[in-house]
């Protein structure tokens, strides 16, 4: 299957996209064009399986390399295994469900849909990537849409937050591209030329004294895309700033960039580096798990609920990839599907909400299980992913990150995971309290009796959603075979231990 | 012979056609008909753009003091490209100008200057170059007849390069009495390291740092940018800047090539204060244009970064980011200057609400700063990495986390803008802004650069083999 069409279908869309004025036309091509995502994301499941089946081990799938800056060791180089497979499928999910939430959106349509669209591109390419350098580019291809669209759909402070999520995820690329670099000047292709392809990078060993420098950088890096604690004051600003379909995507994908990164370029290509820094990493999920959790509880407004609960949830990713085995970092990938699925049904059902009734304030919501039973189901089912609640996709993920972490016998490993186990506690507590007040109990506001009930678009995203969370969980072998033999290949690299 | 001449100065030679028809009209018109000739201006200066690309041949003249090879035709055609550019965009402003013809005598004599400077073998024509090309500027940032800042601007520039001519000239002749000879192979031949050569050294620095406002010697370039019209600081910012950053270049790589340590803890240091300094100042200005002035000075910054690389690498990535740099900022310029010519207005907060009433136009202004602050797709973003690259080839990776870190400082000044031009409200928005064909055209050769430049990896590849390193 060619994977450049994974690119080229969203990028013609949002160029369609411009041609057109109207809300109707606009949102029909948004729509085909996120269909058509989805579509190719399903085939190349497909393909992608078949391929597998028919016994071709290579470490990536689909690989395909075409010259652009040849003079700096810079190729459009394609590939994907099992993980980024996982991941274009999430993409594609998230994709579709924010284009029907965001079907009445009336203020600018077409720039709406455009930079959405847009946005997409940058995460399809970020997955399908092999080469640093348009890694690199897709990645802040995903950045700069999200100010404009934060900043000109949003609402509370929202201008404040986008050039706050804006800033800090362009220090985070800094960082990156600093990394980069470090890995870039550490290959040697003959005649001192030197090259950004991945590949060519894992096969080389890095030097100890670069890898110890560099690690950290790339890591925060992209730590920061995915909330590394303490770099994670964006999330809650600019979750809840955004427009629904902008804080799925945030949530669903945008962090997830950053899970993904820390894990294909920082740890696996910097192994040994790894393993000294992977205390320090342990340390700060924990904190952010702890934290996150804990910084929940306090808070009033949905939107920052999900948005704190999304560094604690992500904390989970990190503490995965930290803890460098195969159980533990499959653990991650889930998470990262898991909450990625998860936590954009809850930011849908949160944005129904807020259309409706106007407040995301759980003090004034109350009873609305009985004037939207619709809205308020999936908003408990999301609730009850997130608390880990057996049967649902989070369950699953933050299990195997758990069996994975015990593994480690040493004390520091112990305790951080037996604190992340208890902050599921904490998740339940503030979970059930905000599920408890704004869904059940008596109606606080006489006018919200009239509100209507989830429209067909809205039905259809939380269905589509809800289908992941609920295949994952119930079923959650085949994700598990999807992965496995490709976090087995990781661990190969990641599984060197410090050179003598 | 007479062929070979004509291959070779090809770039100059047409420039002073041109300059004498231009001449020829000046003496022949009245002051009506003189709307005309506009059109006529912009279709020989494409003529010249198309004619710069035809008969690429190296060689030299007058016995080595006049220089020519595929690299500096390419760089005369850049900076060709750019003078089309800012002709078109200047067609509001010189329409009602009743020196309008001076206007494009000027501006022509000072690029036939750089034209020289870029081709010069020797430092004698090398500061005649300089001298030709800076002079008309001064004339030309008082072009705003009746406003007296726009005197004051010329009067600074003019203070200013005397003082840095003066400079430059006192380096030659101590250049000269070191080493015997102007012309630049033979300097390079005798460059012992004296210290006598480095202080001659240093003061040719300095020389070059006053034109390209390098901090410490910035301090004219907003005030020039302020109180000149917007096409003349367009032009200053872009035009002047990439020629003497191309000869900048080539006279360090080639000449200079021995002194490298000296230059590059220059250039380290300079870099470091350039950028802080032009993005710490950015951040505070209300007038547009003083605003891209502060830019461009941290733009310059970013350019000796990547020389300070020293590789081939670095050349081909200067020259590739100044092409990707004419877009975007004449992109910038341009929007301002129609903005500026029409409603008068220059301040930051003017352009508030822009969006709603100009969608177009608040859609270029975004794209090209989105470019000069390095935001993919647009070509900006390929520009500064591949300078950030090149830099980083010595290892100095210093230097580059503090480049990186004051791209994010810059993302927010040019932030700033497109957030006043989409999210803010303003009660009284500048009205719906309707301009002629030629800013159009320039505006949209503008656009289609930035878009497709940074994608076009043959073009890249093209000027790496046209670039040498040290």
């Amino acid at each position: 299957m060619n994977l450049h069409l994974l690119v080229i279908a969203p990028v013609l869309t949002a160029i369609a996209i411009l041609f057109f004025n109207q809300l109707k036309q606009v949102r029909l091509i948004a729509l085909c064009g996120a269909i058509i995502q989805f579509t190719l994301s399903i085939l190349l499941l497909n393909s992608f399986c078949a391929e597998r089946a028919l016994g071709n081990n290579a470490p990536m799938v689909f690989y395909s390399s075409l010259e652009w800056f040849t003079p700096l060791g810079i190729a459009f180089t394609t590939g994907v295994d099992g993980i980024s497979v996982s991941m274009i499928l999430l993409s594609a999910f998230v994709v579709l469900a924010g284009v029907l939430v965001s079907w009445k959106m009336e203020k600018m349509s077409r720039e709406f849909f455009f930079l959405l669209i847009l946005l997409s591109a940058g995460a399809y390419g970020f997955f399908i990537s092999l080469d640093l350098f348009t890694l690199f580019f897709f990645l802040e291809v995903a950045v700069i849409p999200k100010f404009l669209l934060i900043g000109i759909w949003g609402s509370g402070k929202k201008e404040y937050s986008a050039m706050k999520l804006a800033l800090m995820l362009m220090a985070g690329s800094a960082f990156v591209f600093l990394g980069l670099l470090g890995l870039y000047f550490s290959t040697n292709i003959g005649n001192g030329q030197h090259t950004f392809d991945f590949i060519a990078i894992s096969r080389t060993s890095v030097p100890l004294n670069t890898q110890l420098i560099f690690f950290p950088i790339a890591f925060i890096g992209f730590g920061i895309f995915g909330a590394l604690f303490p770099f994670h004051t964006w999330v809650p600003d600019g979750h809840s700033s955004a427009p629904t379909a902008a804080s799925m995507f945030l949530a669903g994908i945008s962090m997830k960039l950053g899970g993904y990164g820390c894990l294909r370029v920082a740890t696996y290509l910097m192994p040994e580096a790894a393993h000294v820094y992977a205390p320090y990493i342990i340390l700060l999920a924990t904190i952010a798990i702890i934290y996150g959790a804990f910084a929940t509880m306090m808070q009033t407004d949905l939107k920052y609920i999900n948005a704190y609960s999304s560094v604690s949830h992500c904390g989970f990713v990190l503490l995965g990839i930290g803890m460098l085995n195969e159980t533990a970092i499959a653990g991650a990938v889930m998470q990262m599907i898991s909450h990625g699925l998860m936590t954009a049904l809850f930011f849908a059902a949160i944005g129904m909400i807020y259309e409706r009734t106007h407040t995301r304030l759980v003090a004034q919501l109350g009873g609305l299980l009985k004037v939207m039973p619709f809205i308020s189901t999936i908003f408990i089912i999301s609730g009850l992913c997130s608390l880990g609640l057996p049967g649902f996709s989070g369950f699953v993920a933050e299990m195997t990150v758990f069996m994975g972490s015990w593994q480690h016998p040493e004390m520091l490993y112990r305790i951080a995971t037996i604190l992340s186990c208890a902050s599921i506690v904490v998740t339940a507590v503030y979970i059930l309290r905000a599920a408890g007040k704004s869904i059940m109990g008596p109606i606080v506001n006489e006018q919200h009796l009239t509100l209507s009930d989830a429209t067909w678009n809205e039905k259809s995203a939380a269905v589509l959603l809800l289908s992941g969370i609920v295949v994952i969980g119930i079923a959650p072998f085949w994700l598990n075979e999807l992965i496995s033999p490709d976090v087995n290949g990781l661990m190969i690299n990641i599984g060197r231990t410090l050179l003598p | 012979m007479i062929n070979e001449f004509i291959d070779l100065m090809k770039h100059e030679l047409i420039l002073c056609v041109i300059l004498f028809l231009l001449l020829l009209i000046k003496i022949g018109s009245n002051d009506e008909n003189s709307g005309r000739w506009h059109v006529m201006i912009n279709i020989l200066l494409f003529i010249n753009l198309i004619v710069g690309f035809c008969c690429n041949v190296s060689g030299e003249l007058f016995n080595g003091m006049f220089q020519s090879n595929e690299l500096i035709q390419l760089e005369k055609n850049i900076l060709n490209l750019g003078l089309l550019i800012i002709s078109l965009q200047a067609h509001p402003y010189t329409r009602n100008h009743r020196h309008a013809p001076e206007f494009y005598i000027l501006l022509l004599s000072s690029v036939l200057g750089m034209f020289f400077m870029l081709s010069s073998g020797h430092l004698l024509l090398f500061y005649i170059g300089l001298e030709l090309s800076t002079i008309p500027l001064a004339a030309l940032a008082n072009f705003n007849l009746n406003k007296s800042a726009s005197s004051e601007a010329g009067m600074k520039m003019i203070m200013s390069s005397a003082f840095s001519s003066a400079l430059l000239l006192m380096g030659i002749s101590m250049m000269y009495g070191t080493t015997g000879s102007l012309s630049f192979s033979e300097i390079t031949l005798q460059l012992t390291g004296a210290p006598l050569q480095v202080f001659a050294f240093v003061m040719l620095f300095v020389g070059f740092a006053f034109k390209l406002s390098i901090v410490p010697f910035h301090f004219w370039t907003a005030d020039v940018y302020e109180g000149a019209p917007v096409p003349m600081a367009a032009f200053l910012s872009v035009i002047s800047k990439s020629a003497i950053a191309f000869v900048f270049v080539t006279v360090l790589y080639t000449v200079f090539e021995s002194m490298v340590n000296v230059w590059y803890i220059l250039l380290f240091i300079t870099a470091v204060f350039t950028i802080g300094i032009g993005n710490l100042f950015a951040i505070r200005q209300q007038n547009i244009k003083r605003f891209l002035a502060f830019s461009s000075i941290a733009q310059v910054g970013f350019i000796l970064v990547g020389i300070s690389g020293g590789s081939q690498e670095s050349e081909a990535a200067v020259i590739y980011f100044l092409l990707i740099y004419i877009f975007s900022n004449l992109g910038a310029f341009g929007v301002v200057n129609i903005v500026s010519s029409i409603t008068g207005k220059e301040s930051i907060n003017d352009y508030k609400g822009f969006y709603k009433t100009n969608p177009a136009l608040s859609w270029i202004l975004t794209i090209s700063l989105f470019s000069l602050a390095g935001i993919p797709p647009t070509a900006g973003f390929f520009g500064k990495l591949f300078l950030l690259t090149a830099g980083a080839s010595t290892g100095n990776y210093l230097l580059i986390a503090i480049a990186a870190i004051n791209m994010v400082v810059s993302m927010y000044y040019y932030l700033r803008i497109v957030k006043a031009m989409f999210m803010d409200a303003n009660e009284h928005p500048i009205q719906k802004i309707s301009f002629s064909l030629f800013p159009s055209i320039a505006l949209i050769i503008c656009i289609v650069g930035i878009l497709l430049t940074g994608f076009s990896g043959d073009l890249y590849t093209y000027i790496y083999e046209l670039s040498i390193g040290i």
